[in-house]
């Protein structure tokens, strides 16, 4: 395939407010290649999340797409109607939540679930469906799937959760998955399993990932290229080798610095001086 | 040498059987923990259970002409002195024993509280939960019509509706459409509350991750309002019917007892009490004593479990 799986174009989201619009993103634009990893980092408030709504058209009012374009597998998707982007939602654009813990319903079996999202975008019967639900809770690494398969969500561990979360996400094969902060909710030791299988997984499957992170740790590990955001803009986008040496945004640079090493022994941990505008 | 935690083997599940998931169940263990909601469940299922075995208990048959004697009018209950002994409860004016007579109108009492709880949860629980979802005008809509029909006493919309559905009704068939036309006055005029209920649980439930999750798999409002949402708002619903329960049955006691309820054809307790009242002051205490006593335990015991079942369920109170 040639050209960027997803396009993102001077992308603007407004919120309205009583003063007037409140510009939560502006002029944002970045490209994902199919199969690519992109990390997005910044710090809280920085729209690296509405970014990613903002991809998959659930952007709730009062926000709204004030400008720019998106385009998915040269297709434009920013202003689809609802019922062709639900097909684009969970088919061809997974989606992994923050918290793992709330973002499964807790009265409903996990096969359940799995089934439900197979079957609203493949054309299969409901064993075939529950089949592949039990190779996912596998392929994610759940063991005995098809015991596990019919347990509720509090039978599960967060990370075994963040799991089916995984699994959820994938198992209609989508071509983008976009991982917002996958793994903040999780313990540092799981968080590394989590997303190490993210990585294997997507790569086998051959799908992009837009992932969504503070933890430059991560970003460094697993994305190809990184997009670093400061109030509402992209302040530096490259590929992470790049810009983890080189820094060329005095933010990148203060991000960079502000990672906390064992190797040296700092009195006090760097910081960022000053907040972000208030927008 | 120092000895190793063996893991517990993932292999042995924890029992999946029904006994097995019953004996670690809270709910009753909490149900069990209370001598109060013992007694009133005990009470509850004697009650649910005489009332559906009514046609095989009941010493004779109340409705049947055939095998009622008008010359066994007003005889007194079998343990007075004077009381025949073919009838433990007594006769009625009509000459029909009366615990048969009760046994048949718990029926028909039970009957009529769980269709209009049917129907006024069915009702409600719909309108609420697309209220609290759609939110807006939507929303603002429906729960004006229930808050101004919040402002009219139940019994009241349940008198009116049922005057109303007589008035347009053939008078012929005025007592076999008698059932259906209870239902829905009562039904109607308990919606407000699971209508409510419903409500205030969606707007809390449709902002939880799980729901945004079934959006971004791409599932439509339909599906995750009906397969999502509403197993998540039963829990609170469940309390309020079973609390409504006890209400409908009282509701349907009053209008019959008023007169626009059941014809004495199809007695329930309240039509019963309704014609025992009319010898009270003759002597005759035992044809309004004895509905009243099983009225009054019904709606007791009902309402015991009710409680239990809200206090069981409220996350707040553990």
């Amino acid at each position: 395939m040639t050209g960027p799986l997803l396009s993102v174009r001077d992308l603007r989201v407004e919120f309205a407010t009583r003063k007037g619009p409140l510009v939560a993103l502006d002029g944002v634009s970045f490209d994902i290649a199919p199969g690519e990893v992109l990390g997005v980092v910044g710090e809280s408030g920085a729209g690296k999340s509405l970014t990613g709504l903002a991809v998959i058209g659930l952007l709730d009012s009062p926000g709204r797409i004030a400008g720019g374009e998106i385009r998915f597998d040269g297709e434009r998707i920013d202003n689809l109607p609802q019922t062709r982007m639900r097909l684009i939602r969970g088919g061809r654009i997974g989606v992994i939540v923050q918290d793992p813990l709330t973002s499964l319903n807790p009265l409903m079996r996990i096969g359940d679930q799995l089934t439900e999202t197979i079957l609203a975008h493949k054309p299969l019967g409901r064993r075939q469906a529950r089949e592949q639900a039990i190779a996912w809770l596998g392929e994610v690494g759940i063991p005995s799937p098809e015991k596990r398969i019919d347990g509720y969500p509090h039978e599960f561990s967060g990370g075994m959760r963040q799991r089916v979360v995984i699994a959820l996400a994938l198992c209609a094969e989508p071509a983008l998955v976009i991982a917002d902060e996958p793994t903040t909710a999780l313990d540092v030791s799981v968080q590394a399993q989590i997303i190490s299988l993210l990585k294997n997984l997507t790569r086998r499957h051959g799908a992009a990932v837009m992932l969504i992170t503070h933890d430059m740790g991560v970003i460094a590990e697993t994305a190809d290229r990184v997009a670093v955001m400061y109030a509402g803009r992209i302040a530096e986008i490259g590929e992470v080798r790049e810009l983890v040496r080189n820094p060329l945004h005095p933010y990148t640079q203060g991000l960079m610095a502000a990672i906390p090493t064992l190797a040296v022994r700092a009195r006090r941990l760097m910081q960022i001086p000053g907040a972000m505008p208030r927008l | 040498m120092s000895e190793i935690a063996t893991p517990p083997n993932s292999a042995s599940e924890p029992a999946r059987t029904l006994i097995g998931r019953l004996k670690d169940n809270d709910l009753l263990a909490s149900f069990l923990s209370s001598k109060v909601t013992v007694a009133a469940g005990i009470v509850t299922v004697i009650l649910f259970l005489a009332a559906l075995l009514a046609p095989w208990i009941a010493p004779t048959d109340p409705f049947n002409p055939a095998t009622n004697y008008l010359s066994d009018s007003f005889d007194p209950p079998s343990f007075i002195a004077s009381g025949d002994p073919r009838f433990l409860l007594g006769t009625d004016d009509q000459g029909r024993d009366m615990l048969s007579a009760i046994l048949y109108g718990l029926r028909v009492s039970l009957a009529i509280g769980f269709c209009s709880v049917a129907l006024g949860a069915l009702i409600g629980v719909s309108l609420g939960l697309v209220a609290g979802y759609a939110g807006g005008w939507t929303d603002s809509a429906i729960m004006r019509i229930a808050d101004v029909q919040l402002t009219f006493p139940a019994i009241l919309i349940a008198l009116l509706l049922d005057g109303v559905a007589h008035a347009l009704l053939n008078p012929a068939n005025r007592d076999e459409s008698a059932f259906a036309v209870l239902v829905l006055s009562i039904g109607l005029s308990f919606w407000v509350q699971y209508a409510r209920t419903a409500r205030a649980s969606t707007m809390v439930e449709k902002n939880r991750d799980y729901v945004l999750a079934a959006r971004l798999i791409g599932l439509s409002h339909a599906r995750i309002l009906f397969s999502h949402i509403l197993p998540n708002v039963m829990g609170p619903v469940m309390v309020i019917a079973t609390i409504n329960l006890a209400l409908a049955i009282i509701t349907e006691a009053t209008l019959s007892f008023l007169g626009v309820g059941l014809p004495p054809t199809q007695p329930s307790l309240g039509t019963l009490i309704r014609i025992g009242q009319n010898y009270l002051f003759s002597g005759e205490w035992w044809i309004v004593t004895f509905p009243s006593l099983t009225l009054a335990a019904l709606v007791l015991a009902v309402n015991l479990l009710g409680d239990w079942l809200r206090d069981a369920l409220n996350p707040r109170l553990k």
